[in-house]
């Protein structure tokens, strides 16, 4: 009944189509609009908002990106973090250097030198494949981090070797910096965030995206039909890397607030490819859900004992912690290798039937 | 010009005028070379029999040396120790096999991957639950490892090497030689490469999966304690080992993912070449600590000329 899709017909080409062939989905997302823009605001405290809403946008954001090129392009990629690494340093520069722009132009400018960065590195993938390319993109995780570090320029000759990220005025109100609200920083990410999903919706779902999806699926037999190789994969890596980019921007001024070369080191880019897989590759909303799952988890474990009145030190949490997010990436891949966007996709099907499972 | 200069002419002037100190850095690019050789070669075994790109490897070899440090720290005496580790990494072994391998045959490459990345967390995460984050030292000298050095005096210089990494050096072709010829005269051995070669045709003329399975991870993992041993007596026992695991990955570019030769011949390459790297031209001109990524960018460099890496199998594709 909740999914009755009775009466809706399409009676062209173009509505078979549509961004929402099935009217609930539309309802289903304005309901989450709703919530993601008014309820959440009114509701979450500094807490939520720096510990869990920010850091959720963005890490989907991020696995966004990747998820373009591993999910959709099928080109594996450990790269992430230090690509990500090139859009707030590329962010950093710009702002420091003209003071003046605007916050929103520098964070889409900088997009552009991650994904410069990213068509060079991806340059390799028309001659290496599968692991082996994974392992190229190591190459760029770890020469970029270190360019991070030693390459002075980039974070202006200071002597701690980090970018802080100073007080930025948008339109007279504080968006980024010591002084920013939490609540303009989430209005903020959620509004970048939501124009690159729907973009990205549109890409993928276009003929750009199906182009990236005949490559994934099997390269050769694309060549056959006439694909260009060289146009869809570096155009992946070009797309996917400009979105980390802005993911990586967005992570250090509206969220960290400052960021060491370490910061963007291998863990990060692993925990945006378990967002990417847990959440389900080829997906755009299964990053939102990895994300949740993966940023919610270790405020979880960091919570639940002491509100259970368990004495565990804070060691023995981190630790635990560790353990169990790695247990549950083996848990879900058994489970559903194709990731929670699955089990929504499964949910879906359900409520359709329902109440008559046949 | 005197950019090029300092490229191109400068640093091998500079081995030719201090031959002694070229000699010390390609021993000590030598040892480390063998230690990414060994890693290597735990991730090629696993790699050809079951296909898996196992990035638990490096963890291995921490897990291992862990174990075997805490063991003898809990009173257990240095020789008993080695024994009991190797039950534990039988045990692991059987474990992921069961828990993580069966439940997951036959789905595709990038998932088995992760798999191994769940593995590697949640060991790091028992590791340090158990033996604790700090670091340790490694049991040289209950374990009979000489820890003394030879010096030379060749071309009026001096050059220093140590006994306990000629002892890894040693150790470790002696291990090498016994996996080459149990692969290849023994029946488990030949059972290990029918199933590298083709599964369905291997499991079709009874060769048991799971039996295998976990003898190559037993195998992997008495090579990481081998390899957690070495490394340990250089460096110490801790996490921070970890990052040796990713050195073993351009060795496996280099080399190709399936071929044992590989692994030994890019191992070695890739640990001199870092060090004579590090030492002529970054240090001096890229501001030193190149070795994080200079094995990489080499082995990628080598990949575009020959994609499936020096000694890897031919990559056939069909539609």
């Amino acid at each position: 009944m909740l999914y009755r899709t009775a009466g809706q017909f399409k009676t062209s080409y173009y509505a078979d189509h549509a961004l929402f062939p099935v009217k609930q989905d539309a309802w289903l997302l304005a309901v989450i609009l709703v919530f993601a823009f008014a309820i959440i605001p009114a509701t979450a405290s500094d807490f939520a908002f720096n510990a869990l809403l920010i850091p959720v946008l963005i890490y989907a954001l991020a696995a966004l990106g990747l998820n373009i090129l591993t999910g959709y392009a099928g080109q594996l990629s450990l790269g992430t973090g230090a690509f990500m690494g090139v859009g707030a340093y590329a962010c950093y520069k710009l702002i420091t250097i003209f003071p003046e722009l605007n916050l929103l132009v520098a964070i889409a400018l900088s997009g552009f030198f991650s994904a410069a960065v990213g068509v060079a590195f991806g340059l390799p993938s028309l001659r290496i494949k599968g692991f082996y390319l994974a392992i190229a993109t190591l190459a760029a995780q770890f020469f970029l981090v270190w360019l991070f570090e030693k390459w002075a320029w980039l974070y202006n000759y200071s002597s701690s070797g980090a970018i802080q990220v100073p007080n930025i005025n948008m339109f007279g109100i504080t968006v980024a910096g010591p002084n920013a609200t939490a609540l303009t920083q989430y209005y903020f990410v959620l509004g970048v965030v939501a124009v690159v999903t729907w973009m990205a919706i549109n890409i993928t779902r276009g003929r750009i995206g199906r182009i990236w999806k005949a490559v994934r699926d099997m390269d050769i037999a694309a060549e056959l039909v006439g694909i260009n190789l060289m146009k869809a994969k570096l155009s992946a890596f070009a797309v996917s890397s400009y979105i980390v980019g802005i993911a990586g921007a967005l992570f250090v001024f509206l969220w960290r607030g400052a960021a060491e070369p370490n910061l963007f080191d291998i863990p990060l880019s692993f925990r945006v490819l378990f967002i990417a897989i847990i959440g389900g590759l080829g997906s755009i909303l299964g990053n939102y859900l990895g994300a949740i799952l993966i940023v919610a988890l270790p405020v979880i474990i960091g919570t639940l004992p002491a509100a259970l009145g368990l004495p565990i030190s804070s060691a023995t949490v981190e630790h635990l912690n560790v353990m169990i997010i790695g247990g549950l990436i083996i848990l879900f891949l058994i489970v559903e290798p194709h990731g929670l966007a699955r089990f929504w996709a499964i949910i879906r099907e359900k409520l359709i039937m329902w109440p008559f499972p046949h | 010009m005197d950019f090029l200069n300092s490229i191109l002419i400068k640093p091998f002037a500079d081995m030719f005028a201090a031959p002694d100190f070229l000699l010390q850095v390609l021993w000590e690019g030598l040892v480390s070379g063998v230690l990414y050789a060994l890693i290597a070669l735990g991730f090629v075994l696993i790699y050809k029999s079951s296909r898996i790109f196992n990035f638990a490897q490096g963890i291995m070899v921490v897990f291992a040396a862990l174990t075997l440090v805490g063991l003898h720290e809990k009173g257990v005496p240095a020789l008993l120790a080695v024994p009991l580790t190797l039950v534990v990494m039988f045990c692991l072994a059987v474990a992921i096999e069961r828990v993580v391998l069966r439940p997951l045959v036959n789905q595709p490459d990038i998932i088995l991957f992760m798999a191994t990345i769940g593995i590697t967390l949640f060991l790091i995460g028992f590791g340090e639950l158990i033996f604790g984050g700090e670091n340790k030292v490694m049991i040289t000298e209950q374990l009979f490892i000489p820890t003394g050095s030879f010096e030379f005096e060749p071309f009026g210089g001096f050059v220093s090497i140590e006994q306990k990494d000629l002892t890894a050096v040693i150790g470790a072709v002696v291990l090498v030689a016994v996996l080459l010829v149990f692969l290849n005269k023994s029946r488990l051995g030949r059972a290990i490469r029918a199933l590298g070669d083709d599964h369905q045709a291997a499991l079709s003329v009874g060769i048991s999966l799971s039996t295998i399975w976990v003898l190559v991870w037993f195998i992997a993992g008495v090579i990481a304690l081998a390899t957690g041993i070495v490394w340990g007596a250089r460096a110490g026992v801790s996490f921070a080992l970890e990052v040796i695991a990713y050195k073993a990955l351009p060795v496996l570019m280099l080399g190709g993912l399936e071929s044992v030769l590989g692994a030994i011949i890019g191992g070695l390459a890739i640990g001199i070449l870092e060090k004579l790297f590090e030492i002529y031209w970054g240090q001096p001109l890229l501001g030193g600590n190149t070795e994080t990524w200079f094995a990489f960018v080499f082995a990628l460099i080598v990949l575009l000329f020959r994609p499936q890496g020096l000694f890897g199998e031919r990559i056939i594709e069909r539609v």
